[in-house]
């Protein structure tokens, strides 16, 4: 494990010196920000906690932008190691390649993790300290920043596959894009016509169910908007969450496997390529 | 007895149609230093790459270190394996110190061996500096530094001193020299051919990747049946009366007092024993043997060439 430390903290030292994690903790804060202030002020009529509003429109924010960031921190995590030349000759050295793979995707999700603590936690403590937002808003904001985490981390494993997959860093650019755009733009917008089209015909509950669980910003919404009361009314992911009858218990695991398997797929593919 | 440090069986590996490594069976033994030359695209890399396990053979057996490489104990074994590529990159925002650490980590070499690394290379007093801010040579020196962490049993090198300045290469030679002496075996490519002829032991010459020739330089040269050359200088005007002295074999004719001929290796005591017969005529006589550069023409030019296997 030493090995995976040591490369994940290359990662970490890397994304600071180029001020990827700044740039990514100034723009989830700036907008963060944004939306608590603007976001949260018709909170007073409705009697709901600004945090409670703030963390609904953070979620919203971060099923566009932490994929986008993911993938944008490790599309070219192997590819342009390779294509710059440092990859051979980290190869040479005492590390398989799986725990390459695992090194640098750490040290990614380090980076996501501490812009996005960094980001969504100043808009939190503007919000949350000034009404003194309630326990369970908190605890919903803690899980929307878990959940983040884990969204990025599930677009760094897939950014990452990418790498794996591709020969050259500007393709690794243009699938990314397409992924991103199928994923959180595309996807939910089939499914909807998909829906629309089938009117309760061949679509049942169950099977709605299960095809949500194939997009992993959906598996984020759920565990996110659904999982609190209060957060869920004021999303309108309430009824989404008694018909989806998914609890943080199925959803957490989804989402380690959308981490996992295209984690694992690029350790197996990376360990039979020949540079 | 400790075995080979690296092990080549008829190993073959090709890129489409093209074979790139074609058959080769090559060994290097412990402390011994191997140079291999050829042109671009002769196969060198490839071979290099091979026994990095960077690219898997196609036929053959490839055995490094005593292992295979890809196998079970690789990973190990690459911990005693120095490596400094053809065109060696690093993270141009690290430091050389934090980059030569990074590596020292990875191979279970402490800050102080990361340290010797660095001023070995002349580069203790920049090591704070990015990498960004490196002159070419700087930063092949810097990936010499990483290369001879932790006193590498195998050491493989790609054109290692392309970049720099003659103190170094020198410097660099040295190195070899001493690890060498310490029981480390160095297999390293490279086209500048002087260097070559002084600082290693054997030399393997690819050439369309085929090992043409294998061995000391002495023994290629004497393979190749190259022509010695042997400078013999003449009181003024004696140059006529030397060729004609000679009967009639081909010389050229440098000045008046100076003439130049050529012989079979096997010719030459003969010759050089009919020059002194020639007395007070002569003043001085030099043997210049072929050059390495004839070598390298003879074996690795299109031309010409033999195939060899390794002892």
């Amino acid at each position: 494990m030493t090995a995976v430390a040591t490369i994940a903290g290359r990662e970490v030292l890397a994304g600071i010196r180029n001020r990827w994690m700044l740039a990514a903790a100034l723009l989830l804060g700036v907008l963060a920000l944004t939306l608590a202030f603007v976001g949260s002020a018709p909170a007073g009529p409705v009697a709901a906690s600004r945090l409670a509003i703030t963390v609904v429109s953070l979620s919203s924010l971060s099923v566009f932008l932490v994929p986008l960031i993911g993938l944008l921190v490790s599309y070219d995590t192997l590819v342009g190691e390779i294509e710059r030349g440092t990859m051979p000759l980290l190869m040479t050295h005492p590390v398989t390649r799986l725990r390459i793979v695992l090194g640098k995707f750490a040290g990614q999700v380090a980076i996501l993790a501490i812009a996005t603590v960094v980001g969504f936690g100043v808009a939190a403590l503007a919000t949350g300290l000034g009404d003194g937002g309630d326990a369970e808003a908190w605890r919903a904001f803690g899980v929307m920043v878990g959940g983040s985490i884990l969204l990025g981390a599930a677009f760094i494993a897939l950014g990452t596959l990418i790498s794996a997959v591709v020969a050259e860093r500007g393709t690794a650019a243009g699938v990314s894009a397409a992924v991103w755009l199928v994923f959180v733009v595309l996807f939910d917008m089939a499914l909807l016509a998909v829906l629309v089209a089938d009117e309760g015909q061949v679509i049942s509950g169950d099977l709605f169910r299960v095809l949500l669980l194939l997009n992993p910003t959906d598996v984020y919404r759920m565990l996110t908007l659904a999982g609190s009361e209060t957060v869920g009314a004021l999303s309108g992911m309430a009824g989404v969450s008694a018909e989806a009858a998914f609890g943080h218990a199925l959803l957490f695991p989804v989402m380690v496997l959308w981490i996992a398997v295209p984690l694992g797929l690029a350790g197996l593919l990376f360990g039979r390529k020949e540079l | 007895m400790e075995g080979p440090a690296l092990a080549l069986e008829a190993v073959t590996k090709s890129y489409g149609r093209h074979a790139a490594v074609d058959g080769v069976t090559l060994g290097l033994a412990p402390g011994e230093r191997l140079a291999l030359l050829g042109h671009n695209g002769a196969g060198k890399t490839t071979l290099l790459k091979l026994a990095l396990s960077l690219t898997r053979a196609d036929g053959g057996t490839v055995t490094t270190l005593g292992c295979a490489p890809g196998g079970s104990a690789w990973t190990e074994a690459k911990r005693e394996i120095g490596f400094l590529p053809e065109s060696v990159a690093f993270l141009g925002s690290m430091t050389g110190r934090e980059t030569i650490r990074f590596y020292g980590r990875l191979k279970g070499v402490g800050r102080a061996g990361c340290e010797e690394a660095l001023a070995h290379v002349g580069l203790a007093g920049v090591a704070g500096k990015r990498v960004k801010t490196y002159s070419k040579g700087m930063r092949q020196r810097l990936g010499f530094a990483q290369a001879i962490l932790g006193a590498p049993r195998l050491l493989i090198l790609d054109e290692p001193t392309g970049g720099l300045d003659p103190e170094s290469r020198q410097a660099f030679h040295e190195t070899l020299h001493e690890l060498a002496g310490r029981g480390a075996a160095i297999i390293l490519s490279s086209h500048v051919l002087t260097e070559v002829e002084a600082g290693t032991d054997r030399i393997a010459i690819m050439r369309e990747g085929r090992l043409a020739a294998l061995g000391t330089a002495d023994e290629l040269k004497r393979r190749a049946g190259l022509a010695v050359t042997i400078r013999v200088a003449v009181r003024p005007g004696g140059g006529a009366r030397l060729a004609s002295a000679l009967g009639g074999r081909s010389s050229e004719r440098i000045n008046d007092h100076a003439v130049e001929l050529r012989c079979a290796a096997g010719e030459k005591r003969a010759l050089i024993e009919r020059i002194l017969g020639l007395g007070d005529e002569v003043e001085d006589i030099e043997i210049v043997p072929p050059g390495l550069d004839a070598v390298y023409a003879c074996f690795g030019g299109s031309g010409g060439g033999e195939r060899e296997r390794a002892s």
